[in-house]
């Protein structure tokens, strides 16, 4: 016990040093006085006050009033022409993988409640739907349309076209193959038993391998970049796509970490799968989208700056949390208690430069799908994340852990905050590289309420079954069993909140594989929540 | 900041940091621990079952984790046994800590419900054991025969969970998952908990 704490003071002092020295240099170089005209680097030449929205109420697409402003739209759409077939390939499976994670979500959900819901097999018994459901909507749904997100900003942040399109769809097609196979191998009994680490690892070397192939053409995009400011949205995703890689290969080393060890380093992973991977994607989709489709600058680029950087610091640290009272070093529970109170620095810097961004704009909710879906989706990052912050405290932890509220938060994460990102630049993006309108506003529409409904009864009945659970296993006096019965009744709204989102998500499908096909009328116009004033600027 | 590389080589710095302190250090200090000497490995049959526990997903409705009662004395109050400690987990690899207690903690199943035919029955269907549960029943452990043979383990459930005629008999694999089960007890003292001190030794 006292070699490990003797070496800890010792990192604790060479990093305090080291990271004075790193603030002296930066201070001395000026690398916190970036002006703000970095925050604009996202506009084109006299784009800024102009929205870049296909359902912006008011204003025509900004085509650029002289022939440099001209030029410089023309080449952004090159940009987006250039990762077209590659950001498609990404985002349709993305959209197949979610159909699929909800069918498997619902049908755990039912099957909390009704035990003898499909029973007798045993390829679809509880623990093994379960594991299909997160793996297929976590590495499915959110790490493929991420992926596909990023291969669409990064051509855009950087100004140029995307290179090396053959190695993005290779890897497509290898990262597809990969779930395909890991869910079946689940599905047969197979897991490797750590929660988010379930594939089997001889399946994840493909992960590995199709995660390479993006990574070359990222590298030689950016090597490409024609553009002097780095914008803080590529920082994040640069970021990920580095972060992702190792966290992954690290955790699914087999044979590395016997015993309660392991258990450190699946939380490790399976926290920091959240907090460096789906949520730099998230957070830097929602700095880009926010203020293109205000067409102002994010209000402080500075508190950005702070915002990463504290996000890379403490969201790294906070995976133990998941083990609190458990077998492990109390050190260490307490070191992840800290890094999870300390994450409200960059979430409030986040929050401040999202909302403070949107001030005076909120109107723009009512008619752009985009801005609707992804501005929710930044609030719920705030809420979720504050919440985790608190669930991190050993006094409200010994509650809530073990218990339903665990699952209302993580759907508070992974979708009202992360999903709905997704769901918003899906409604930017396919227009853009497909060159047409959505067909049906009034889907997007559904779309939106369906899953907003769904969501809400969701996290609603979870987070209220949890805390009752949550109380009552503190005191032996009640039976187990008759918590057990208590949480029944929420579960059962959680199936309704379920229909609900799977509903939604065959609505999107529907309308997003209606628009691969080009159904529809083509628009002048783009297409709106609401388009009474469409008709008023048309006549 | 406008030099990509600077960015990557920062982020992957700050995760190499998080790895030395959330996945080095521990390993060091957690398998230097001292294993429990009333620790037995498991045999080839319960490493079997442990296989079908991972392969069932068990682990996504129970814990192998009680928590220290000062903490949480829900945990000891209802017989899930001492706080567990790291050495415990010595012939556990995956771990399965668990995350979730839709049904109750099993670090010592084994000893507080000792029984292989109530285990069997159990995971026959639980409502015959226990109504209102809400675990799936594993029929698919168990085959239905007529007459059973000689070596058949015949599982006798109650009416009217059972079939009208013949017997139910048990699986290697529910058997195996049973055995398992059953040697799931840490109930011998763990050495490195720090124990309650003794008044009567002081007074001595």
């Amino acid at each position: 016990m006292t070699p490990t704490i003797a070496i800890l003071l010792i990192i604790t002092f060479l990093l305090s040093t080291v990271g004075l020295l790193v603030l002296i240099w930066s201070i001395t170089n000026n690398q916190f006085s970036q002006s703000q005209e970095a925050a604009r680097t996202i506009f084109s030449p006299g784009e800024e006050g102009h929205s870049e929205d296909p359902a912006l109420e008011s204003n025509k697409p900004f085509l650029g009033n002289t022939e440099i402003q001209a030029a410089a739209i023309l080449d952004r759409w090159k940009s987006d022409q250039s990762s077209r077939t590659a950001v498609l390939s990404w985002l349709s499976s993305a959209v197949f993988w979610l159909v699929v994670g909800s069918f498997y979500g619902l049908m755990s959900s039912i099957k909390m409640h009704v035990p003898e819901f499909m029973a007798d097999s045993a390829m679809f018994t509880f623990g093994r739907v379960r594991p299909m459901h997160l793996n297929a909507v976590t590495y499915g749904w959110s790490s493929m349309a991420g992926i596909g997100v990023a291969l669409f900003l990064i051509p855009r942040l950087f100004k140029t076209i995307l290179v090396g399109r053959k190695f993005v769809i290779a890897g497509c097609g290898i990262w597809n193959l990969g779930l395909l196979m890991g869910l079946a191998a689940i599905n047969m009994g197979l897991s490797d038993g750590k929660e988010w680490l379930e594939f089997p690892w001889q399946i994840d070397i493909l992960f590995v391998l199709a995660g390479g192939l993006c990574a070359i053409p990222l590298v030689l995009t950016t090597a490409n970049r024609k553009v002097k400011h780095l914008y803080v949205t590529s920082w994040y995703l640069l970021a990920a796509l580095v972060w992702f890689p190792i966290l992954f290969l690290i955790a699914n080393i087999p044979f590395t970490f016997p015993g309660a060890t392991g258990a450190t380093v699946n939380w490790w992973f399976a926290h920091n799968v959240l907090g460096l991977w789906v949520t730099p994607i998230g957070v830097g989709i929602a700095y880009y989208l926010i203020p293109k489709i205000l067409g102002k600058p994010i209000i402080s680029y500075n508190l950005s700056l702070i915002g990463f950087w504290t996000l890379a610091l403490f969201y790294s640290q906070v995976g133990i949390h998941h083990l609190i009272g458990g077998p492990v070093p109390t050190w260490l529970v307490t070191l992840s208690i800290v890094h999870s109170v300390m994450m409200s620095i960059p979430v409030v810097a986040v929050a401040i430069n999202h909302h403070g961004t949107m001030m005076g704009s909120f109107h723009r909710l009512k008619d752009s799908p985009t801005l609707r879906f992804v501005w929710i989706g930044a609030l719920m990052y705030t809420v979720v994340s504050l919440q985790g912050s608190l669930e991190a405290l050993r006094s409200i932890n010994v509650i809530t852990h073990f218990t339903h509220f665990t699952v209302a938060h993580s759907h508070l994460g992974m979708y009202a905050f992360l999903s709905f990102i997704l769901f918003g630049a899906y409604y930017f993006i396919i227009p853009r590289l497909i060159n047409w309108e959505w067909p049906w506003r009034r889907l997007i529409t559904l779309h939106f309420w369906l899953v907003s409904i769904g969501i809400f009864i969701m996290v609603v009945s979870l987070s209220i079954a949890g805390l009752k659970q949550g109380v009552a296993l503190l005191d032996a006096k009640m039976p187990f069993i008759d918590i057990v019965r208590m949480t029944v009744p929420y579960l059962e709204a959680r199936t309704i909140g379920g229909i609900l989102m799977t509903l939604g998500h065959l609505v999107f499908a529907f309308h997003f594989i209606a628009m691969l096909l080009r159904k529809g009328k083509a628009h002048a116009h783009p297409t709106l929540f609401r388009h009474a004033e469409i008709k008023e600027m048309n006549s | 900041m406008n030099r990509p590389f600077i960015i990557m080589v920062g982020a992957g710095l700050i995760l190499l940091l998080a790895t030395l302190m959330l996945v080095v250090m521990p390993y060091l200090q957690m398998s230097a621990e001292q294993v429990p000497p009333d620790l037995k490995p498991y045999t080839a049959q319960e490493l079997v079952g442990r296989q079908l526990y991972i392969g069932n997903g068990c682990i996504y409705c129970h814990s192998q984790q009680p928590r220290d009662p000062s903490f949480a004395p829900g945990d000891g109050d209802r017989g899930w046994g001492r706080p567990s400690v790291p050495g415990d987990y010595t012939y556990d690899t995956p771990h399965l800590m668990g995350t979730m207690r839709t049904g109750p903690d099993l670090f010592n199943i084994g000893a507080r419900q000792p029984s292989m035919d109530w285990q069997l029955i159990h995971l026959y269907n639980p409502q015959a054991v226990l109504k209102g549960s809400i675990m799936p029943p594993y029929r698919f452990l168990f085959r239905h025969v007529e007459n059973p043979g000689p070596d058949d383990y015949v599982v006798n459930v109650p009416p009217p969970f059972g079939p009208k005629t013949g017997k139910i008999i048990a699986t290697d694999e529910a058997l195996a998952l049973t055995a398992y089960l059953l040697s799931l007890d840490h109930t011998y003292p763990a050495p490195t908990l720090p124990k309650p001190i003794d008044i009567v030794d002081i007074k001595e």
